[in-house]
């Protein structure tokens, strides 16, 4: 076996992918080789991120170039996803199941004998903290549970390869940094874990490296904190959505991180604009226990990710490192 | 452990056990689902029709003539059961194996399991089968035993047990299974290529309709005149039919068989290749 060959065995490699939806592009000309760990794929709606994950697990085909994982063609299933799990960011399900059904359905199709299907399953659910309500149907679940649940099946396996579109979308900011600590605690175990996001606070706290994307191409890679330096002097905004804005943006103005807040039209959020996200999000969890906010989600706003790609894209364009 | 197995070896156990898991995965949907009451009413619809008629018809007018009886019951089979409600319960249930899941937008959970796209193709078929097969079965032979028994149960005894009657009705329900198989591949092809199926299903419907009027060769492009071949007794051809030689069961049976098969194949060969994005679906 050649160096390369025993390489592309242990990454996930792109070697010139295009994918084209008629005319209109997905991702043009994309070479990456993920190594294990956290690798992140960041960019807006609509620059190639679920196109990029969709090509990797076969979903889509590409119009040029090849991709494998660990050596494993997307097109050969019955060996790609014993080592892969993918949580999509379809956000359906088979009609009527419960949580626990849902993995057990899938799981016995891999062809595990019944008791190892109910072993596997149950861990899952342990592992996204779901036990409570696993015997619920699907249909009942908030946002975030469907987010935990889905995450749950994909990982039920066991595989080596986890892709993960937008996991952390809909959770309260509790689960997320349960969430982030499980991915990490993945990734020490040797995992490669493939994560997009448009939420950068969240790429920066977890990820080992960062792929950045912006109209199907990819406008830099590397380690994370070569791209935050990039970023770093861009404010950020986020909007809460909470039961009492109005104390929370007085509150946020103690703090000086705050440079923007603005109460939303249905005066049921509230627009935030810092430079440190970091110490918004741990001063956030603060506020909201100490004053009995209702936080119904924490997003980030769009347009200022876009102004950071452009930013990236009107700067150099180039690779981080 | 799974068995996972190398990229060209022939793993019969497994896939064997995959499609089981599937067959049975899906029953449950065609059996339990939300979609599965369309097709109970379908199959129910001649039981009703023919309980109705038991209870209400006066017996004073009722006459033991089983020749007419077996026509009643040939024309009944053919114009109710064969043509309309056995076709629209294969439509019902074939295209939705693929198109359902598609508008469910689950079907990707399927592709990302390590399973052959084509051992889901033969799982989800196989579940139509059994899920069709099964209710216009009963379908048949229920219609069959409610038009004898309900109107004439002594008499019937002796034309079901020590007559006729019994083979006919067997080979009712045989063309019954040979139509669901035919139907069936017509329409899971159906529901894989086309993202609108009504329309090729309604063209469809209208070929079948019309094949009483076609000449001979043409005849023969269709599921319904190989089924219409194998039963016991023919019914009257109508006064526009163009009459034709019915193919002999030594070709019909085979034909659907060998028809059913080559459309699995090109299932099968589409899937391999099928995309999942679920725009514009």
């Amino acid at each position: 076996m050649t160096t390369a060959a025993a390489t592309a065995e242990r990454m996930i490699v792109f070697e010139g992918v295009s994918k084209f939806y008629g005319e209109i592009l997905g991702v043009n000309r994309v070479n990456l080789s993920i190594a294990p760990g956290i690798t992140s794929l960041v960019g807006p709606n609509g620059s190639g991120k679920t196109t990029l994950m969709n090509l990797v697990t076969g979903l889509l085909k590409p119009t040029r170039g090849k991709i494998s994982v660990l050596g494993i063609s997307p097109h050969d299933p019955e060996r790609l996803f014993r080592q892969v799990g993918y949580c999509s960011q379809f956000d359906s399900f088979p009609r009527g199941v419960t949580g626990r059904e849902f993995i057990e359905f899938y799981l016995s199709v891999h062809g595990y004998a019944r008791g190892q299907v109910r072993e596997l399953t149950q861990a899952a659910l342990e592992r996204v903290a779901m036990l409570d309500a696993a015997d619920r149907k699907v249909a009942g679940y908030s946002k975030g549970m469907r987010q935990r649940i889905r995450l749950a099946q994909a990982l039920a396996h066991n595989p080596a390869v986890l892709i993960l579109d937008e996991p952390l979308n809909g959770l309260d900011p509790m689960a997320r940094a349960e969430i982030i600590r499980l991915f990490q605690s993945l990734a020490a175990e040797g995992l490669y874990l493939v994560i997009s996001s448009h939420i950068l606070h969240e790429v920066d706290m977890m990820s080992d490296s960062v792929v950045l994307i912006h109209n199907g191409y990819v406008v830099a890679e590397g380690d994370v904190h070569g791209v935050r330096d990039e970023i770093e002097e861009h404010p950020m905004q986020i909007l809460v959505r909470c039961d009492r804005p109005q104390v929370l943006a007085a509150r946020l103005f103690e703090h000086e991180h705050t440079i923007e807040a603005r109460i939303h039209d249905d005066r049921r959020g509230l627009f935030v604009k810092t430079r440190r996200p970091d110490d918004f999000y741990l001063l956030l969890n603060r506020l909201v226990t100490e004053n009995h906010l209702q936080v119904e989600s924490v997003a980030p706003a769009d347009d200022d990710l876009n102004a950071v790609y452009q930013y990236l894209i009107s700067s150099d364009g180039g690779r981080v490192s | 452990m799974a068995e996972g197995g190398e990229a060209a070896t022939i793993n019969w156990s497994l896939w064997a056990r995959q499609m089981l898991v599937i067959l049975r995965l899906e029953l449950r949907k065609n059996f339990l689902g939300r979609r599965a009451l369309l097709l109970y009413m379908l199959a129910g619809l001649p039981l009703t029709v023919l309980t109705a008629v038991a209870i209400f018809l006066p017996g004073d007018t009722r006459t033991a003539n089983f020749t007419e009886l077996g026509l009643a019951y040939s024309v009944l089979y053919g114009a109710l059961i064969l043509r309309t409600l056995l076709f629209f319960g294969c439509a019902w249930v074939f295209m939705n194996l693929f198109r359902g899941e598609i508008v469910d937008r689950s079907l990707h959970y399927y592709f990302l399991a390590p399973v052959r796209r084509e051992v889901l193709v033969v799982g989800k078929y196989l579940s139509g089968l059994v899920a069709t097969v099964t209710l216009f079965g009963i379908s048949t032979l229920g219609s069959f035993a409610l038009l004898y028994f309900g109107l004439f149960p002594k008499q019937s005894m002796e034309y079901v047990f020590n007559g006729p009657g019994f083979g006919q009705a067997l080979t009712y329900a045989g063309i019954a299974v040979l139509a669901c198989l035919g139907y069936g591949a017509v329409f899971l092809i159906v529901g894989l290529f086309f993202r609108n199926p009504i329309i090729p299903a309604g063209l469809f419907y209208g070929w079948e309709w019309i094949n009483f009027l076609l000449p001979p060769l043409l005849k023969k492009v269709s599921v319904i005149h190989y089924l219409h071949s194998l039963v016991p007794v023919p019914p009257p051809p109508g006064p526009f039919a163009v009459l034709a030689e019915p193919t002999p069961a030594w070709i019909s049976v085979p034909s659907l068989l060998i028809f059913t098969a080559l459309t699995l194949v090109l299932a099968g060969l589409h899937i391999r290749r099928q995309e999942i994005s679920y725009a514009g679906e």
